[in-house]
């Protein structure tokens, strides 16, 4: 078991028409241990930026809190909420400064942009390749299972209601495959004029 | 070897742990407390290296303490939790790592909640309704699943606890002779009677 598996998480961001969605799992575990069954991956980072974060849980904390620290300067300089773009930037920035020496953690952001209302995902590796993908992303320890079950159900210009349908089936079916993912899902619908928060109740296994 | 306990109730939580104090094979005291007050409404639990577990949580102590003096008012439970991890993840990038896992009970006197976090050495954390450190968890999650509720009385939670032991006497190979139980609500920390396994 690698590092980045330790604790075990499942991520995924999918895109809609003029929406966005971001499903996590709510498992923490350490190693076969299962800890806590209602464990918050998601961050919000903006009035329509979301962040999940997969990886070791030490390394979630310590990247968000200090992405938080720099999200906040920016606020208070810029006297605005920062662009979804900008803030793509900051995380690679932030992730490549431990270029040798890694954070063994990696975002996922799901955002609108404020200007067109279109959705952004940005995908990252540990050490801040940033990728803006127009479908799907996963990440965790449940990535091959989520991307089969993504790549067949997904497709464009879904409305907020088939998206949550879709990126809830993707999320729950992937996540039962998955040893050290699971006990429960979130899943955030981010939409121009709302923000909705599910909690699904998923196999306790 | 060490093992720690915490249960969650309405208005309380518990903390119990082992008394040994070994080095290898060598069992040194058998009525070795390692647990800590922080301050009037938080305990900390530590299992792991004897050495580190000392100079982490009196470190910690500490800082708690002087953070009170200099404001005037006790450190919050969430405050305590997350500096305690920062303290931890700092640590295991550094040259010595700390070898320390922590349950951190606490009462936070202004949302009137009791908390219990479970704090690896890592700066892994987690709020938890119950929680165990140790090889011992192995054998005392499942019996606790089995019987917790949120609104257990303390004499509920206290039978739960004894339960895990008796399960421990029987199946684990390391033999503790007794644990040390205390208690943290909004009146502060108690010492409650030692379970003799």
């Amino acid at each position: 078991m690698s590092i980045s598996e330790y604790n075990g998480s499942a991520i995924v961001a999918m895109a809609g028409k003029d929406c966005v969605a971001l499903a996590t799992d709510t498992r923490f575990g350490i190693s076969f241990k299962t800890v806590s069954t209602d464990f918050d991956r998601v961050y919000k980072m903006g009035p329509r930026i979301y962040m999940g974060m997969a990886g070791l849980v030490t390394d979630m904390y310590t990247v968000s809190a200090r992405l938080r620290f720099r999200l906040n300067l920016y606020e208070l300089r810029e006297n605005r909420p920062v662009a979804p773009r900008v803030f793509f930037s900051m995380i690679t920035n932030l992730l490549y400064e431990r270029r040798f020496g890694s954070y063994f953690s990696a975002p996922v952001v799901a955002a609108l942009d404020p200007v067109n209302g279109k959705p952004l995902i940005a995908a990252y590796d540990c050490i801040g390749d940033l990728e803006v993908v127009n479908d799907f992303f996963a990440d965790g320890t449940s990535t091959e299972q989520l991307l089969g079950i993504c790549e067949t159900l997904w497709k464009p210009n879904m409305d907020s209601e088939e998206l949550y349908e879709v990126i809830s089936q993707c999320l729950l079916n992937a996540q039962d495959s998955d040893a050290l993912a699971g006990w429960g899902a979130q899943v955030y619908i981010i939409e121009k004029d709302k923000v909705t928060k599910k909690t699904l109740k998923a196999r306790l296994d | 070897m060490d093992f720690s306990i915490g249960i969650k109730g309405q208005d309380y939580v518990i903390l119990a742990e082992d008394m040994n104090a070994a080095h290898s094979i060598i069992l040194n005291q058998q009525d070795h407390t390692k647990m800590l007050d922080l301050n009037d409404h938080l305990l900390l639990a530590r299992t792991g290296e004897l050495g580190d577990g000392v100079q982490c949580a009196e470190y910690l102590q500490k800082n708690i303490q002087l953070y009170q003096l200099r404001n005037g008012y006790e450190m919050r439970s969430n405050a305590a939790a997350n500096y305690i991890r920062k303290y931890l993840a700092d640590s295991i990038r550094s040259q010595e790592p700390m070898n320390v896992n922590i349950l951190l009970a606490a009462y936070d006197t202004i949302s009137k909640e009791p908390q219990l976090y479970y704090i690896d050495y890592m700066g892994s954390m987690a709020t938890v309704p119950f929680a165990a450190h140790g090889h011992g968890a192995l054998f005392s999650l499942g019996i606790i699943d089995r019987y917790y509720s949120r609104s257990m009385s303390r004499d509920e939670a206290l039978s739960v606890l004894k339960k895990c032991i008796v399960e421990l006497k029987k199946r684990f190979i390391v033999n503790y002779t007794s644990f040390n139980v205390q208690v943290v609500d909004s009146q502060g920390i108690h010492q409650l009677d030692r379970i003799v396994a």
